[in-house]
């Protein structure tokens, strides 16, 4: 698929720019002065976007793994908790969440006496961490099982509690098989960042949003957007790609 | 008098409805082999599962040098590697040399520094005969060097028991016999063990008792010489007939 719509893309472009009466390529045509302005401010946004995606990554990472522990215990008290956090999470659609940590957490926040403010940015974050993490606790819980039962029981009969069971017998082994659909997941938080344009976070979507109020190009300026998270994207699915092929290669020795 | 290392009083257990230990008695004394066998099914695996906890039982008494092991996270906590166990499949660690697997229990469950659990990881790999694999990964070894690791790993920890699990079953047959070897010696030192198995040659040699279970009971129960010389059940005749055929 992807690797039609980028030619699909370019033609349309270029078709574009051969002067016919709609199109209205010019407002992105980096020969020009005005063009070349709006692609700057367009890719502008592209650092935004990859910050809170990063950052909202990193945290999901080691809150899916907080969540993922205890869903993988004997109590099933401990269990019970991991159900209800992933299957709450996981049904929530991003953008109401994203309004409520936005507009109504502060409130929360207040209440309790702190006078704590939540930017676009952190706002934007929180949301899209809390959002992923449940996905990436049900990649930590298929890597966990993944690893024979077998594991545990040997690690116990030498006298290994839980806690290093996990660290030094479980995990170890998971990891090479959670770290590509880890990676995977990334891609997932790239797409869904472009929500944090409607709380006024300035990235990618934000930025092509306010081009088609000034320019009313619509057509041109989302297909631009379009192709600038494709290009977001295919770099991160070839470095998960490398990923995989590093894992795969690891597990043949 | 000899001690009493491991008792099981009336153990019962079920998997739900399914009732696989029936009334199960057994007293082994320190220093004491038993061996036991029986059909695929009869619990045996579970009988040895009980004894260390892998396995929760659901009535009567498990009892370890006179403490009793309760289902209690920290009755099973406090005997975790007191009593080996060796399993069919080995459950190595994949991930960790020959030597790391060896040291890892005595170094996070017994607090004992890198230098002391590589000299005591020497020492037992010595004991079963390969002290120069050391360094290798766990699948560079052969099926019978990697149950004897496994048996080593077990040793570092110096347990009260050994219990083997069909230890050579997922064997070729040209390995079996280094590890029943193992074991022997292991035997001869004193060690006290309970060995599921169907080498029936090495049940002769070192059981001082055998069990025979179907079905969740011990049907028969002596020693080797009542038990191979003159079985009582016509099951335990029907299982001997067959095992001994090849
Ligand atoms: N976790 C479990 N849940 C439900 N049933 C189980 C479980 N583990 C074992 N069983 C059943 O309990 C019975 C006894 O199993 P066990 O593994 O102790 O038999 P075994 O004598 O060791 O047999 P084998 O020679 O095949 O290893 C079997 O019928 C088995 O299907
Ligand atoms: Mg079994």
């Amino acid at each position: 698929m992807k690797k039609f719509f980028v030619p699909l893309m370019l033609l349309v472009l270029l078709s574009g720019c051969s002067a016919s009466g709609n199109w209205g390529w010019y407002v992105i045509d980096p020969r020009t002065n005005g063009g070349w302005t709006n692609i700057k401010f367009l890719i502008s946004g592209m650092g935004s976007t990859i910050l809170i995606s990063v950052i909202a990554a990193t945290i999901s990472i080691v809150l899916g793994l907080i969540v993922a522990l205890p869903g993988q215990s004997g109590n099933r008290w401990l269990r019970l908790i991991n159900r209800i956090y992933v299957e709450f999470v996981r049904s929530i659609p991003l953008l109401p969440m994203l309004f409520w940590v936005f507009y109504g957490l502060p409130i929360v926040f207040k209440s309790m006496g702190f006078n704590i403010p939540i930017d676009p940015f952190w706002g934007a974050i929180i949301t899209l961490a809390i959002s992923d993490s449940a996905f990436t606790a049900e990649i930590y819980r298929s890597g966990i099982q993944s690893i024979a039962r077998g594991q545990s029981e040997a690690a116990q009969t030498i006298g290994l509690n839980y806690y290093q069971t996990m660290r030094y017998v479980i995990l170890p082994q998971a990891v090479r098989r959670i770290l590509p659909p880890l990676a995977n997941q990334f891609i997932y938080i790239v797409k869904m960042s472009a929500f944090a344009s409607v709380i006024g976070m300035q990235e990618l979507t934000r930025r092509a949003n306010e081009l088609v109020v000034t320019e009313y190009r619509p057509l041109e300026i989302y297909s631009l957007l379009i192709v600038e998270y494709l290009v977001l994207v295919l770099i991160i699915s070839a470095g998960v790609r490398w990923l995989e092929r590093k894992m795969g290669a690891d597990e043949r020795v | 008098m000899v001690e009493t290392a491991i008792e099981l009083v009336d153990v019962n257990k079920w998997f739900g409805d399914f009732h696989v230990l029936k009334d199960i008695n057994l007293k082994v004394g320190a220093g004491e082999k038993v061996v036991i066998c029986g059909p695929s099914g009869s619990g045996k695996s579970t009988v040895v599962r009980c004894i260390n906890k892998l396995e929760a039982h659901q009535s009567g008494t498990i009892h370890l040098y006179g403490a009793e092991l309760t289902n209690d996270p920290r009755s099973v906590a406090s005997i975790q590697g007191e009593i080996g166990m060796v399993f069919q499949q080995f459950n190595l660690f994949p991930h960790l040399s020959v030597l790391d697997n060896l040291t890892l229990g005595p170094m996070k469950a017994r607090d004992l520094t890198r230098s002391e659990a590589e000299e005591r990881a020497r020492h037992y790999l010595t004991r079963v005969r390969i002290p120069d694999q050391a360094a290798k990964m766990p699948k560079q070894l052969s099926g019978g060097q990697q149950q004897r690791v496994a048996i080593a790993r077990s040793l570092c920890m110096e347990p009260k028991a050994l219990l083997f699990d069909e230890p050579t079953s997922a064997l070729d047959p040209e390995m079996i016999s280094e590890v029943l070897d193992v074991m022997e010696e292991l035997a001869q030192d004193g060690m006290t063990m309970i060995v599921v198995t169907h080498e029936m040659g090495f049940a002769r040699k070192v059981a001082d008792q055998m069990v025979f279970m179907d079905e969740g009971e011990i049907v028969e129960h002596g020693t080797p010489e009542d038990f191979f010389g003159d079985p009582k059940t016509a099951r335990c005749q029907k299982f001997l007939s067959q095992i001994l055929q090849h």
